[in-house]
């Protein structure tokens, strides 16, 4: 492997992915490794839920024109993955998570999400669905969802039509400057290249000390249950004010349960099993929100990881004090917002955008009292 | 408060028996839980009520009940066991099941797995037509209800269930199509010295095909079904010749006209428990299946675990009681009892005699490379998502590399029977398909609930008030 790619990415999530698609596009050579298939971890387990009413405030317009860019899937990616704009509710069941409601509504209405606080009716027409006992709702008409686990063959495929060289199957065991370029170890070889993209979601961590830089990332165990295949029972994406529910039918008719309860594993395993306790839990909350699940039969309970910072805002951008060196990664709800964060990352590398200062890595190396090794820079 | 217990045993079947027993000798305290509302398992399956218990076929499952029943094990029957995890700090297992009584859990310091196996079938054109079902299918029919599969059925596959359930179904009254069987009269000699090592077994085969024999039943040796076609009510069947690699021959077809067809190319261990738990398996070349790794006591590689019977890799039910019993003997010592290494050793010596009839069964079975090719493109592979073989090559031809990834790109496995039924058909395409290995390719993950899990009795009955809600996500 004598060639010297322009830039070598590490990571096939959707973050690391959709950089080296609009990398290849840029007119950069490009490799792409990842130690699975693409798109098999988070991106490919996770919810594919498009919502505002769940998106952290702050990331509400990369999180809007993420879900531009998936429903617009067919165009710039090659296929459709299944995205459908759907109306968005949040419902509260008791006085105080109506009042939480209004506050998290507020908040993120002022972020430039267009939700609004309708009545418990309102919400019935809206969702024939939902349990009518709700006090009230949040409505939000840009919301929807995408079928996550079609990333990996849609991304593939534009992958390979825009020239990216694929490593798949390949773990990167470590990076080391070689004669003025990163040379990246997989198996018995390297890939050499002259950037290099760390897009390792919750593996950040220890790509980062490849480096020498210590970022603490912390591993969330993400529980979803998808039940069998059952008539119309709902049409929107349902949440309920706290954030812990989101409640889907795609067009199979199966419906899936997520919502962000925790099941046990690790980084290092993976996302081992359900708690039952917790599987229970959710599962009793879904049917609470929508009644007619009561007839479903549960086919399968699956975990992912995701990642997130001390501050819960992405780590986008160069990182500083190391030449020619970038990570994306780490964003709340980063499915819907991925595609346009991976799309920025490209711009930052070709020089065409900066990085926001809120995802500037630099804040989480000072935060955590890292020290660059001049061996590395 | 929290059911605790020394012991669960999963399966009922002659594995789980016997592991119940032999841990019960020593003073473990075990439950024994199985979905089927009668212990005994798939062979020694009870009659459902009304029908005799006292002939010569029910005899040894009544034995094996009141084995079980004055052993002084407690039963858990008519409960699905949806889940297990692991304990913290190695202490055991969590056993979740769900029955009449709603959801129920134990906490069991060793678990053993007797799950038994399932049912492989070669997809054909119209294996998914009503009328079509699979020949160990057929022997749960024959068993619990006394009842054959239909008024003419034709009886195709590999393997010892084709006498068997010919010869059941001729003993009910039914009829008899043919037997056809992909395996050569060569192919069953080579078996001979497996079978003579076990007299009674290969006296009861005989005893099989004297009956079909004496009915005036066709026996087609080296060939198979090419595609069964709906009819109204009836089926109408094409057989083809097959090389020894079961690649279809160009030689003269038959066509015959049943309205049921039991049909099976052997079983695989039924993994899922053991898959769940991340216990290391591996690809048995000879047998053509994945099995989890267990050492000569049958312990798994995880502390307290321990599978036994078909389970634990295709050797018939005389190797699984025996089988059992070691485990539940491994259970024994490893919990502290001085259990005798003579004990042990006369079982094992036992098990690994009359486990080659068994192996060399599963052998005689194993999917024949020409078969897995002579799959044709429309003909669905993924029943329960109705995902063909055409789709599942296009997958593969666009870069899919193992099993799990297919699964994503076609939903191949994704159904209700979460690739039980395909996964070792897929497993086969997948491995011809990018020229890797079987081990390479992989295997169906196994998720949680080891079976369709009703959303109304998981929950019960509860207000909002009483859900446990973690603290909400932050803004
Ligand atoms: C269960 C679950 C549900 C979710 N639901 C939603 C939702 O509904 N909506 C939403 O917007 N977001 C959701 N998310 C969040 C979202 O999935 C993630 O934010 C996003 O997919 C992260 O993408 P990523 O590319 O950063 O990471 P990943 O997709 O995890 O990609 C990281 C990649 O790095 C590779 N890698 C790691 N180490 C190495 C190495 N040494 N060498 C080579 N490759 C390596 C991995 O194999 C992996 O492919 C959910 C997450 C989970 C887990
Ligand atoms: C459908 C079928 C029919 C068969 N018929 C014959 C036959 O007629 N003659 C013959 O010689 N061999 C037959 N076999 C082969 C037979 O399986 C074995 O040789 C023998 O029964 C193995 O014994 P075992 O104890 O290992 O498993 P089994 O006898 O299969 O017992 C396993 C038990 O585990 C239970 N179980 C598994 N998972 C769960 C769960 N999650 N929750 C609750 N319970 C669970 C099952 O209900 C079953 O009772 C058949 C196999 C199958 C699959």
């Amino acid at each position: 492997m004598t060639e010297v790619f322009d830039i070598a990415v590490i990571g096939a999530g959707v973050m690391g992915a959709t950089a080296a698609l609009f990398l290849a596009r840029g007119g950069m050579r490009v490799a792409l490794i990842d130690r699975g298939g693409i798109c098999q971890e988070a991106s490919g387990v996770n919810a594919g839920t498009l919502t505002l009413h769940m998106t952290r405030a702050a990331l509400i317009p990369h999180a809007m024109r993420g879900r531009e860019m998936w429903l617009d899937a067919p165009n710039w990616l090659g296929m459709d993955v299944g995205a459908r704009s759907a109306p968005g509710l949040s419902v509260a069941f008791t006085a105080d998570e109506r009042d939480m409601l209004e506050k998290r509504a507020a908040a993120r209405r002022e972020a430039g999400a267009p939700i609004t606080l309708i009545t418990a009716a309102q919400a019935a027409e809206i969702e024939l669905g939902v349990n009518p006992t709700i006090l009230a709702a949040a409505y939000c008409a840009l919301d929807g969802h995408v079928t996550a686990y079609l990333t990996g063959r849609a991304y593939r495929q534009a992958l390979t039509v825009a020239g990216v060289t694929l490593f798949e199957g390949e773990a990167a065991a470590g990076i080391a400057r070689e004669s003025g370029a990163w040379a990246v170890r997989v198996g018995a070889g390297c890939v050499r290249a002259t950037r290099i993209v760390l897009a390792g979601g919750v593996w950040l961590e220890e790509m980062l000390s490849w480096l020498g830089l210590t970022v603490p990332i912390r591993c969330l165990i993400n529980q979803l249950v998808v039940t069998e295949r059952l008539g119309p029972v709902m049409r929107s994406v349902l949440g309920i004010a706290n954030g812990l529910l989101s409640l889907k039918q795609f067009e199979n008719g199966t419906v899936l349960i997520g919502g962000g309860w925790q099941g046990r594993g690790d980084v290092v395993r993976g996302g081992v099993e359900a708690i039952p306790d917790n599987l229970i839990g959710n599962v009793r909350l879904a049917r609470h929100t929508v009644p007619a699940l009561g007839k479903a039969r549960i086919a399968r309970i699956w975990l992912g990881l995701e990642s997130e910072t001390a501050d819960a805002m992405p780590a986008i951008g160069p990182l500083p004090g190391v030449p020619d060196a970038f990570v994306v990664g780490c964003v709340h709800s980063g499915y819907t917002s991925g595609p346009f964060m991976g799309r920025l990352l490209a711009d930052i590398v070709l020089g065409v955008a900066e990085s926001p200062h809120a995802f500037n890595p630099a804040r989480l190396l000072a935060a955590a009292g890292s020290s660059l090794q001049d061996s590395v820079a | 408060m929290t059911a605790k217990t020394d012991v669960v045993v999963l399966g009922a079947g002659p594995a789980g028996v016997g592991a119940a027993i032999a841990a019960r000798r020593y003073g473990l305290s075990v439950i024994v839980m199985d979905e089927a509302t009668e212990a005994g398992g798939q062979v020694y399956r009870a009659p459902a009520p009304g029908l005799p218990r006292d002939t010569a076929e029910t005899r040894p499952g009544e034995t094996l009940r009141a084995t079980l029943a004055a052993s002084g094990a407690l039963c858990r029957l008519g409960e699905i066991v949806w889940s297990i995890t692991p304990l913290a700090d190695g202490a055991g297992f969590r056993v979740d099941s769900l029955g009449e009584a709603g959801p129920r859990m134990v906490e069991a310091t060793r678990l053993i797995l007797a799950t038994g196996a399932q049912e492989r079938v070669v997809p054909f054109p119209g294996w998914t037509l009503p009328g079509i079902i699979g020949l160990a299918g057929a022997t749960i029919l024959l068993k619990s209800q006394g009842m054959a599969p239909g008024t003419a059925t034709l009886v195709a596959g590999t393997g010892p269930l084709l006498a068997a359930v010919a010869a059941g179904i001729l003993k009910v009254g039914g009829h008899v199509a043919a037997v056809v069987d992909i395996a050569s009269r060569a192919d069953w000699l080579a078996t001979l010295p497996a079978l003579a090592s076990r007299p009674a077994l290969f006296g009861r085969g005989l005893g099989w095909h004297a009956k079909i024999r004496a009915a005036g039943v066709p026996l087609l040796f080296g060939h198979v079904i090419e595609k069964a076609e709906a009819n109204g009510a009836k089926l109408e069947i094409t057989l083809a010749p097959v090389d020894r690699t079961g690649r279809l021959q160009d030689g003269a077809r038959r066509r015959m006209t049943v309205d049921s067809v039991a049909v099976g190319h052997g079983l695989v261990p039924a993994s899922d428990a053991a898959r769940l738990l991340r216990a290391a398996s591996d690809y048995d070349q000879a047998r053509g299946h994945w099995q989890p790794r267990t050492d000569a006591g049958f312990r798994a590689s995880l502390p307290g675990l321990y599978v036994a019977g078909d389970g634990a890799g295709i050797a018939g039910a005389d190797a699984a009681f025996l089988q059992g019993q070691i485990a539940g003997l491994s259970a024994a010592a490893d919990h502290g009892c001085a259990v005798p290494a003579e004990e042990i050793a006369a079982l094992r010596r036992s098990a690994s005699r009359v486990g080659t009839v068994g192996t060399a069964m599963a052998r005689l079975s194993v999917p024949r490379r020409g078969q897995i090719a002579a799959i044709a493109p429309e003909t669905i592979v993924c029943r329960c998502e109705d995902v063909t073989r055409a789709e599942i090559d296009r997958a593969i031809g666009e870069g899919a590399r193992d099993i799990n990834q297919l699964k994503s790109w076609t939903r191949c496995g994704m159904g209700p029977c979460q690739g039980r039924v395909c996964g070792d058909i897929v497993g086969a395409l997948v491995a011809a398909g990018t020229g890797r290995a079987r081990a390479e390719v992989g295997v169906f993950t196994a998720r949680t609930p080891l079976r369709p899990l009703p959303v109304e009795a998981l929950t019960g009955v509860y207000e909002y008030a009483d859900i446990r809600l973690p603290p909400a996500a932050p803004l």
